[in-house]
């Protein structure tokens, strides 16, 4: 078989069978990858874990992207997040279309009210990690507040009042990460 | 497009509104998809800070209804969140764009890192820009949970406080699945809340 296909497909089965998003993508991208066809080692795994906590993107992707352009090139890596992403886009709109058709019907209604509080909680969870790591560079509680790192705080605050000032959001990501940088050298201290 | 529609449902916050383009949806997906570091729960809320708070266009709740339908579905959930976001604005040519701009710019980094992740890991000036970015991330995080936080309190309705918290308290501290607790809150949401008072 084609090899871009093959990775299309073997990527697909990853991506359909992802149900929880992130870490859930994990053992798939090991079976099918690393045991059935052998394109990439354990250690290269790991690797790209490690890639993936400080670079954008979804581990699924960055999965794809890396073994993709091992195995094919640039086309590879193509074909693997092209198969990654398509279940995802054939389920959402499908999910979409059903929204906008069936979503003010009660029992979907209902299903739809009890899940936006539990999103909220979500986005909070993932608020605490990134602030825990942002000011104490630990991944979980409990953290000691003698050891904040205080140049971190400024900047969180800084951007929040900037925020309240009806800053544009692409604005302050990049204003913050220029702060980063000046405070830091300013103060010769290391993140 | 529906860009009237859209427009006049916030009203109220004219001084920030911009009418919808694709190519504005394009670059506004890519910035955020390639300076969010930490995964689809930071994207979103930022994917969130842009299209409603800041571009009016869409309604609160509908975003939320639809970041829910994200993480229902199989795949990465900020990929399926740019899909469906996507889709809303700007129907099969906006899934497209959306979907494409977040998957673009991990796609090029990890490109461009695989050859030179040390050089790139041990840069102190790159450490110090990601640093200061975290700091601006979690403040637009806070910012997003505050508001929403707020608009759920001053409804003064049990039920989903309750399910926020426990949502928060199960997965951040009992670490259990989060698709057996999404599970339960949709049961929880059949059979107690199609009342219309929590829409």
């Amino acid at each position: 078989m084609d090899i871009l296909l093959q990775l299309f497909i073997s990527f697909a089965m990853v991506g359909v069978f992802c149900v929880g998003g992130g870490y859930a993508s994990m053992p798939l991208i090991q079976v099918e990858v690393i045991e059935k066809y052998g394109w990439m080692s354990m250690n290269e795994f790991v690797d790209i874990f490690t890639i993936s906590q400080m670079t954008p993107g979804p581990i699924g992707i960055n999965a794809a992207t890396f073994v993709g352009s091992k195995v094919a090139g640039i086309p590879g890596s193509i074909a693997a997040t092209a198969g990654f992403v398509f279940p995802s886009v054939v389920i959402v709109l499908l999910l979409a279309y059903l929204y906008y058709k069936y979503g003010n019907v009660g029992p979907i209604r209902g299903i739809l009210n009890g899940l936006r509080p539990a999103v909220v909680a979500l986005i909070a969870r993932a608020g605490l990690d990134i602030m825990l790591l942002a000011f104490w560079n630990k991944e979980k509680l409990p953290v000691d507040v003698m050891q904040t790192d205080k140049i971190a705080v400024l900047i969180f605050i800084l951007t929040y009042i900037m925020l309240k000032k009806k800053t544009g959001t692409i604005k302050l990501l990049f204003s913050s990460g220029i702060a980063g940088l000046v405070f830091y050298l300013a103060t010769g201290t290391h993140p | 497009m529906d860009e009237t529609k859209v427009t006049e449902e916030k009203l109220e916050k004219a001084v920030f509104n911009k009418p919808f383009s694709y190519s504005r949806l394009f670059i506004s997906t890519f910035i955020i998809s390639a300076f969010t570091v930490g995964g689809g729960f930071v994207l979103i809320p930022l994917m969130k800070a842009k299209y409603v708070d800041e571009y009016g266009w869409m309604k609160e709740n509908e975003s939320l209804d639809l970041v829910s339908i994200a993480q229902s579905a199989p795949g990465a959930v900020a990929v399926n969140a740019s899909i469906i976001m996507g889709y809303r604005l700007g129907g099969i040519l906006g899934t497209f764009t959306a979907l494409l701009a977040t998957v673009l710019p991990p796609l090029i980094t990890l490109t461009v890192v695989s050859y030179c992740y040390d050089a790139f890991a041990t840069n102190p000036y790159v450490r110090m820009f990601l640093k200061g970015m975290q700091c601006g991330v979690t403040a637009i995080l806070l910012d997003v949970v505050l508001g929403l936080l707020v608009k759920q309190m001053k409804k003064k309705l049990a039920l989903p406080l309750l399910i926020m918290a426990g949502t928060f308290i199960a997965s951040y501290f009992l670490k259990i699945d989060i698709m057996h607790i999404i599970l339960v809150d949709a049961v929880i949401g059949f059979f107690l809340m199609r009342d219309s008072q929590y829409n």
